[in-house]
């Protein structure tokens, strides 16, 4: 019987008007791979922080091998054997890879030193990296492994890695896996925070579920079902977006070699983009964040008009019109980001729809807004929505994730677009909000809108889409029908493990 | 125009004479920005500096004396702006300008009475050797120990920000504040200490305008000099080596254009006057302009507030 590597007891920390952890209790037995289960706004995240000092629990105590543990700040997490990997990546894009490490130990040896350990570190673990490189300009999953590293190098007890997976693709999560089950074997004990439940079921030992705050379950997740393990986290069981059926129309956008250069520094270029989209069809299009995505969606949108003849609506060439001739051509877009770039966080709910409605919807007539309308749209799309608010006079940033993306989604969607395009519609959003944010978009594909879905989440993808393809340095592979593919066939167009050939876990 | 005037020994010399304070205050500038904090009250710290070090010179007569204290009242100055930015979340531009104008009228209160007055300035330098060189002598060796102060500090800020692991965690800071947060560094105190340097640098070089180039004190004796070490921190692409040759360049034509007047060209005097500050943005827009883009990137949270929040 192993034994205890750190005990939870009665953990308790409140925040004005919520409180985010409940009386948590728990232990961690060395060499396993704890899952920590939870919706958004369960508290995962909170609990995390008190292990690792970042924040300091209100009430309740932990133990590590016995004896009491109190971390008042990283540091003294850090010294303990307690290191975490972060889900947005704590890195540093303008500096190196081994500079990002050494900001991540508490005792860094000379550069040289350091760039020998990381290299003999990435062979054993099977993660290839190097030292010299900007972090800037690393893939998602390459930069995951300088976090992984950073942590390795300190030789954690406990390693705790906050949904590690959201954004590889299926053979680096496979490399990862390995990788995680080589430590375990190590005899270091790893606390896996993910809502992947099948990830879990094969990878972990045993799970906690999280809800509300409150530990409301534990189970040994290989013999549960992930059904079974979605209904503890949320309490209820949800709808699975009907299934579809239907045949697609006339093609409403082409899109015909797009080529454009990288915004920035750090940004992707994109690279002959081809592809048609018909009415009542919806196109997924996946890939690693990084590789195009919220450059297609600025190309696409109107922000970047790319080059002329590139961007064909009906037959019409709408390659260098603007956002606003693009909207009232039909062809709308959401992107990603709710707070800054769909909906501007301190402008009320009412504002935020005539910002990109008051044209299609006629809320603004002779450069006068008509506010008495545009509530009621507001309104409208609160209701058919179900989106949790006060009122429209509310601020935008004053709603949670889910509710905010189910109105920046439902405000396209109630304009009856012709053409939508979604950037990443269900991020961070819980599963009964992704559920019905899902099914919206069926519907309106059902109505006859041709919609092109950018997701990270293949799941999703898989579930919603007719046709798939994915976007890998900024080149869009074959499109396929979703009903065809397997998860070996995702994987090579996502561009897979091809910068991983060296990857193999020594043993 | 009489051009055998211009003695070239004198001018080079006269050049680094007239560098030094931008050098200081560009230098300070740009530790606080590589910390991700943007210090638009360089002007004003500045001529706090020339006025307090002023006043202290006179009444102690120790020169030396006067550039300390003008360094802790930069830095004391810039603490007031680190704690209304940093602490109470201000907002940094516009607490920079108030620094700007706080500074400019405090140093006319205080030096009224001072104006007219001399105070005794830094020795030069009697360097064995070197200093006796022909040429070279004259021209590199024979300053105050400020020059050497300045150009030594240009190597130790380099140093510090490539090779210690303090100056590691500042780019750090200034790069992602959240990120360096996470991993438990302490955001806020590093950034008022860098806040601090640069209102020390600051401090010291208006000291030198009014101690050693001028040197006495008259009402707005900066003349916009703590903008141009602004100007400076960014088209050198917050790189020491950079804001050498920037401050080295607008120092060098400044003197220049004065013993061109002086030697009696009579054409265009305004335009002579405006050339110190454009030459110096043109060179340097065009030496940040002509690099790969990720070389000369601003540090990415530069100017934005951090707050802690869970």
């Amino acid at each position: 019987m192993p034994n205890d590597l750190l005990r939870l007891s009665g953990l308790t920390k409140a925040y004005p008007g919520v409180v985010a952890n409940d009386d948590v209790s728990f232990d961690i037995r060395e060499g396993e791979i704890h899952a920590l289960l939870g919706e958004n706004g369960a508290g995962k995240s909170t609990l995390v922080k008190m292990i690792y000092g970042l924040v300091t629990p209100d009430k309740g105590t932990m133990a590590l091998h016995g004896a009491p543990y109190a971390p008042s700040e990283p540091s003294d997490a850090r010294k303990a054997g307690v290191a975490m990997v972060f889900q947005h990546f704590s890195l540093f894009n303008a500096l190196d890879v081994a500079e990002n490490v050494a900001l991540g130990m508490e005792n860094p040896p000379p550069r040289r030193d350091l760039a020998r350990r990381i290299r003999d570190v990435s062979e054993t673990y099977g993660l290839p990296l190097d030292p010299a490189r900007i972090v800037g300009t690393l893939s998602a999953g390459e930069r995951q492994r300088v976090e992984i590293i950073r942590c390795l190098l300190q030789n954690p007890r406990l390693l705790i890695m906050d949904e590690p997976t959201s954004v590889l693709t299926p053979q680096e999560v496979e490399i990862l896996f390995e990788t995680l089950r080589k430590l375990k074997s190590e005899g270091t004990a790893i606390l896996y925070i993910s809502h992947k439940l099948e990830e879990i079921r094969t990878l972990c030992d045993h799970a906690t579920v999280l809800r509300l705050g409150k530990k409301v379950a534990t189970c040994t997740p290989s013999e549960t079902t992930a059904r079974a393990m979605a209904e503890m986290m949320i309490g209820a069981s949800f709808a699975a977006p009907a299934p579809k059926t239907k045949t697609p129309g006339d093609v409403l956008l082409r899109v015909d070699s797009l080529t454009m250069p990288a915004p920035a520094a750090f940004g992707t270029p994109l690279r002959d983009i081809s592809f048609e989209l018909r009415a009542g069809e919806v196109l997924g299009v996946g890939g690693v964040a990084g590789n195009g995505q919220d450059e297609l969606l600025q190309s696409l949108s109107g922000e970047r008009p790319p080059p002329r003849g590139t961007i064909w609506v009906k037959g019409v060439d709408v390659s260098r019109d603007g956002p606003v001739a693009r909207r009232a051509a039909g062809f709308l877009s959401a992107p990603e980001e709710r707070l800054g770039h769909a909906a501007a966080p301190d402008m009320s709910l009412t504002e935020n729809a005539v910002l990109t409605a008051g044209l299609r919807e006629g809320l603004v007539r002779n450069g006068l807004i008509n506010w008495r309308h545009a509530d009621a749209f507001a309104q409208g799309v609160i209701d058919r929505f179900d989106v949790r608010t006060p009122g429209t006079h509310v601020a935008a940033r004053a709603l949670s994730g889910g509710n905010l993306q189910k109105f920046v989604i439902g405000r396209e969607v109630a304009q009856n677009p012709d053409i939508l395009v979604v950037n990443q519609p269900t991020w961070g959003v819980d599963a009964a909000a992704a559920a019905a944010i899902r099914q919206a978009l069926l519907d309106l594909a059902t109505e006859g809108t041709a919609i092109l879905v950018i997701s990270q989440d293949l799941d999703e993808l898989m579930q919603i889409a007719d046709r798939f393809g994915a976007l890998n340095e900024g080149r869009l592979s074959e499109l396929k029908p979703v009903g065809q593919l397997t998860m070996e066939e995702i994987g090579l167009m996502m561009g897979g493990a091809h910068d991983m050939e060296v990857a193999h876990v020594a043993d | 125009m009489d051009l055998s005037n211009i003695n070239p020994i004198l001018l080079i010399a006269s050049i680094m004479i007239s560098a030094t304070p931008i050098l200081l205050a560009a230098l300070g500038e740009m530790v606080v920005e590589k910390s991700g904090v943007l210090n638009l009250g360089v002007e004003g710290m500045m001529i706090s500096g020339a006025v307090i070090g002023f006043i202290v010179a006179i009444n102690t007569g120790a020169p030396l004396l006067g550039f300390a204290t003008a360094a802790v009242a930069g830095a004391v100055l810039s603490l007031s702006f680190g704690i209304l930015t940093q602490v109470l979340l201000s907002n940094q531009v516009a607490t920079g300008l108030g620094l700007t104008l706080l500074g400019l009228g405090l140093s006319s209160l205080l030096g009224k009475p001072y104006e007219g007055m001399k105070a005794e300035t830094l020795p030069k330098l009697d360097i064995p050797v070197l200093g006796d060189l022909p040429v070279v002598g004259r021209m590199l060796f024979s300053h105050d120990i400020m020059v050497y102060l300045s150009l030594a500090l240009v190597v130790a800020v380099w140093a510090f920000l490539k090779y210690t692991r303090a100056g590691l965690i500042l780019r750090a800071v200034g790069e992602s504040h959240d990120s360096a947060h996470a991993l438990g560094y302490k955001v806020v105190r590093v950034r008022l200490l860098a806040i601090m340097f640069g209102g020390a640098c600051a401090g010291l070089g208006g000291a030198y305008l009014s101690l050693v180039r001028v040197p006495q004190w008259t009402e707005g004796m900066t003349a916009g000099a703590g903008w141009i070490a602004l100007a400076i921190v960014v088209f050198a692409s917050w790189r020491a080596g950079r804001v050498l040759i920037g401050a080295y360049l607008f120092g060098g034509i400044t003197v220049l254009q004065l013993n061109l007047q002086a030697a009696g060209l009579t054409w265009g005097v305004q335009y002579l006057s405006m050339s110190p500050y454009l030459i110096t943005i043109l060179v340097l827009v065009f030496i940040s302009s002509n690099r790969s883009r990720s070389n000369h990137d601003a540090p990415a949270t530069l100017g934005r507030t951090f707050h802690a929040t869970r």
